[in-house]
């Protein structure tokens, strides 16, 4: 038998920290909205303890949706929705996991099979006779937001153009949306960086296993984010920053991985210390004066809201310090936790409700700022919050790279 | 600015200092206390008598306590802060005066000697007596109606006044099973629920003058749910803190983060602060963990408001040695070989236990004075005060964190 590895028996080891407070089951905010998850402690630090073997002594677990606001909020660090995540992986294993969640935890199948048919692939996903028969045959709610098929893979941009070369370099993890379904986020982001004088080298890379992770697909997660790591590290990249501009998946290389895969691989954590959200890249930038800031005006309302695996790396809103720089933007910040889609979760016929329960009060305070746009560091938040307003969700790197002068 | 802690200390800090136009950052590991907190402002109520008028006992107080937190402040002071909490909580209508302990249901039907009152638990002021129905909602279970009804028939306000108490159950539409709090607060929310819940309870009603029900009446409408159901009722109707969480706690979180914010104070919850840095006097920068690095962030000022044990401010080693859990600073501790009184509320060498600080709340290393003269402490993390038997770490946190923030205001003038 293997020995634990340390990340894991760290996480498990922390329940013994809970003081059963109740801090987590105040903040949680799908308990709020259905009895069918009793909470994040009673699931969690409660029930763990007579998670001994393999079985799970309940099967509420499964209706966490993996928002991580629990440990963010626990003032004794118990790490209870790394603790969940686990117990609804083994609990999924258990029950079997079904097709649905399969193909919903590998974003790249479906980009890579929608693309040669792009017109035909987003016109099915638009008929509404078409997704209730997929709500009915394999579970995927007929209203949840699905991307659009790009025609183009942004590797495919990238690789045909002529690389900007400089000293200073970053490597750009840009994730699964941004290659098969909104590449024009990659396009701008390296125009950003190289407007800021970093050459920027794209690797080819594959996806980070985080929707598999989710839907308690452990080994092929830890296999895809292993391979990851290792394509980031291209020869002559040591030690340069990797900026991520999925906050999901740049979470998932920063901490997700180690503590809730229990993945131990010396390339992942070299990887995982040097891995920084874009903003939070370029905020620092900035706060050492090296953030070029010759802004346009962008004469519009924006309502920004942070989403929580951006807010679950620590690392405050570095997108609203950076567009408050930007004039003429009126900047509303959303004082709201979660959007409710959480990656995948809110997608599943079962949660689907659930979800959009939870995000009922953003969607609120949204359409109350009545702004122009919104601004949401999170692909599927930006399509769940799309599909739910009516109003379009945007990178706020889109609203920067208009700053610079872009269209 | 840096403000470490995000509880009644640190916000009330943060905010007095955001006030001024200061560029405030505010860092904690988790929610403090108040999501858990009945969200009344307690400032002193027993001594060991109960107080009928903390502004007249609080001197008489002090002056034996030279180490109590209390003995920090100017009663002006003090003074200063309640009324500026009434104004920044003002959209929750907190009602009451420093020389009068009003006295409210607790969870367990006990009479709790408080300060400030929010508007939805005003009708549970008891100290003239009262004729109350007790109402507990079916599938609720952390709230128990006839104990606590029993329990205030049982108790003696005053000399002359007596209370007497009903206890009702009723129940709402749906599914009954595990009605948790957050869950019945929302439900709360909406219209019809709460008009079903003014009818069940309208047919309970006989000669009651007020009515109590749990803390549950909405989270961010409960001035809505709670004014329907006095008007649906038709008598005055009041919550009942609960065991936690707590509903009322969590509006006055929600509320004063949002007075931060709307100042322009940055919050970050979740990270935590592992280590300071400094020299001669002078804390230069702490140390802020994320998910995968740790990032040194500098400032002139600093307030530690991490709390108590019970939010790990203080954290005790297997030898049973205590420590400031942030900036590992002394803890004035009377060791654990002492005396354990056999009572209830007995003396226990742990009580007292926290920050020392000096008559400008910044910690002292014993007999060297200050540590950092731009260090200051406030809330559940100072030594001297024993909360729970004083009925006083509200008001402590709150004047304190005050007290703070007028401290580092002064240096800077």
């Amino acid at each position: 038998m293997t020995a634990e590895p340390l990340a894991l028996f760290e996480v498990r080891s922390s329940l013994d920290h809970c003081v059963k407070c109740t801090v987590c089951e105040s903040a949680c905010p799908v308990a709020a909205v259905t009895g069918l998850f009793p909470g994040p402690k009673t699931v969690g630090p409660q029930a763990e303890r007579f998670r001994a073997g393999d079985r799970s002594p309940d099967l509420s677990v499964d209706y966490c949706s993996g928002c991580g606001i629990c440990s963010r909020v626990c003032p004794q660090g118990v790490r209870i929705a790394e603790i969940n995540s686990r117990a609804r992986a083994q609990l999924k294993r258990d029950r079997g996991i079904p097709i649905r969640d399969q193909l919903l935890a590998r974003p790249g199948v479906m980009g890579r099979a929608g693309r040669p048919v792009a017109p035909l692939f987003n016109w099915a996903l638009a008929n509404p006779l078409v997704r209730l028969l997929g709500e009915r045959t394999i579970g995927v709610h007929r209203k949840a937001p699905v991307p659009r098929a790009a025609a183009r893979s942004f590797s495919y941009w990238a690789s045909r153009r002529r690389p900007y070369r400089a000293e200073r370099r970053v490597v750009y993890f840009h994730g699964c949306s941004t290659q098969h379904f909104e590449p024009e986020v990659g396009k701008k982001v390296v125009a950003v960086l190289e407007h800021n004088g970093f050459q920027v080298l794209i690797p080819k890379q594959d996806c980070c296993g985080l929707p598999l992770q989710s839907n308690g697909i452990f080994e092929a997660a830890r296999r895809y984010v292993k391979r990851l790591a290792s394509q980031l590290s291209v020869p002559g990249s040591e030690g340069l920053p990797v900026i991520a501009s999925s906050t999901s998946c740049g979470l998932m290389l920063k901490r997700e991985a180690l503590e809730i895969l229990g993945v131990e691989d010396g390339q992942l954590v070299d990887i995982s210390q040097r891995t920084y959200d874009l903003f939070e890249f370029l905020l620092e930038l900035h706060e050492r004066g090296e953030l070029s800031t010759d802004f346009f005006p962008v004469p519009l309302t924006v309502a920004y809201h942070a989403p929580c695996q951006q807010q679950n790396q620590l690392i405050g809103k570095p997108a609203l310090e950076l567009l408050r720089l930007v004039p003429g933007l009126r900047l509303v910040e959303m004082d709201r936790l979660c959007c409710g889609i959480a990656g995948t979760y809110g997608t599943k016929r079962e949660k689907y409700d659930i979800a959009m329960r939870v995000g009922d009060p953003l969607f609120a305070d949204i359409k109350d700022a009545s702004p122009d746009v919104v601004a949401c560091d999170s692909e599927t938040c930006r399509w769940q919050i799309t599909k739910a307003t009516g109003i379009s969700a945007v990178h706020p790197l889109e609203i920067l790279y208009r700053a610079y002068g872009g269209s | 600015m840096v403000v470490i802690g995000a509880g009644l200390a640190g916000l009330t800090a943060g905010i007095r200092l955001a006030q001024e136009g200061l560029d405030v950052a505010m860092f904690a590991t988790g929610h403090g206390a108040l999501p858990l907190a009945p969200a009344v402002v307690d400032v002193l109520g027993y001594v060991p008598h109960r107080v009928q008028n903390p502004w007249v006992e609080l001197p008489a107080f002090v002056a034996k306590r030279s180490q109590h937190p209390y003995a920090r402040l100017s009663m002006g002071a003090l003074a200063a802060s309640v009324d500026w909490f009434k104004d920044i909580a003002a959209p929750l209508g907190y009602a009451g005066s420093l020389e009068r302990n009003q006295l409210l249901p607790t969870a367990l039907g006990g009479l709790r000697p408080t300060v400030l009152v929010p508007e939805t638990m005003v009708a549970g002021e008891l100290s003239g007596g009262g004729d109350v129905l007790i109402v507990g909602i079916s599938g609720y279970r952390d709230f128990y109606p006839s104990l606590v009804a029993q329990n205030l028939s049982a108790s003696s306000p005053a000399a002359d006044c007596r209370i007497t108490a009903r206890a009702v159950e009723v129940a709402l539409a749906g599914d009954p099973r595990d009605l948790r709090p957050q869950l019945l607060s929302r439900r709360l929310e909406e219209p019809q629920v709460r008009a079903d819940l003014a009818r069940s309870i309208r047919a309970e009603l006989r000669a009651e003058t007020a009515v109590g029900l749990p803390a549950v009446l909405g989270l961010e409408r409960s001035h809505e749910v709670w004014s329907d159901l006095e008007q649906w009722i038709g008598r005055p109707v009041f919550e009942i803190p609960t065991i936690p969480p707590s509903l009322p706690g969590q509006r006055l979180q929600a509320l004063l983060i949002q007075v931060f914010r709307r100042f322009g104070g940055r919050l970050q919850i979740g990270n935590a602060v592992v280590a300071g840095h400094g020299g001669d006097g002078h804390l230069e920068s702490v140390t802020v963990a994320q998910a995968s690095r740790e990032v040194s962030v500098s400032a002139g000022h600093f307030v530690l408001a991490t709390g108590g044990v019970g939010t790990a401010g203080i954290v005790v080693d297997r030898a049973g040695t205590p420590r400031e859990a942030v900036l590992g600073l002394p803890v004035s501790f009377g060791g654990l070989s002492g005396e354990v009184g056999r009572e209830y509320f007995g003396t226990h060498p742990l009580d007292r236990m926290g920050v020392a600080v000096d008559a400008r709340l910044r910690p002292t290393g014993g007999e060297s004075g200050h540590l950092f003269a731009n260090l200051h402490a406030a809330g559940a993390t100072l030594a001297g005060a024993e909360p729970w038997k004083e009925k006083s770490g509200d008001g402590i946190s709150l004047a304190t964190g005050f007290a703070a923030a007028a401290a580092i205001l002064e240096d800077r003038a």
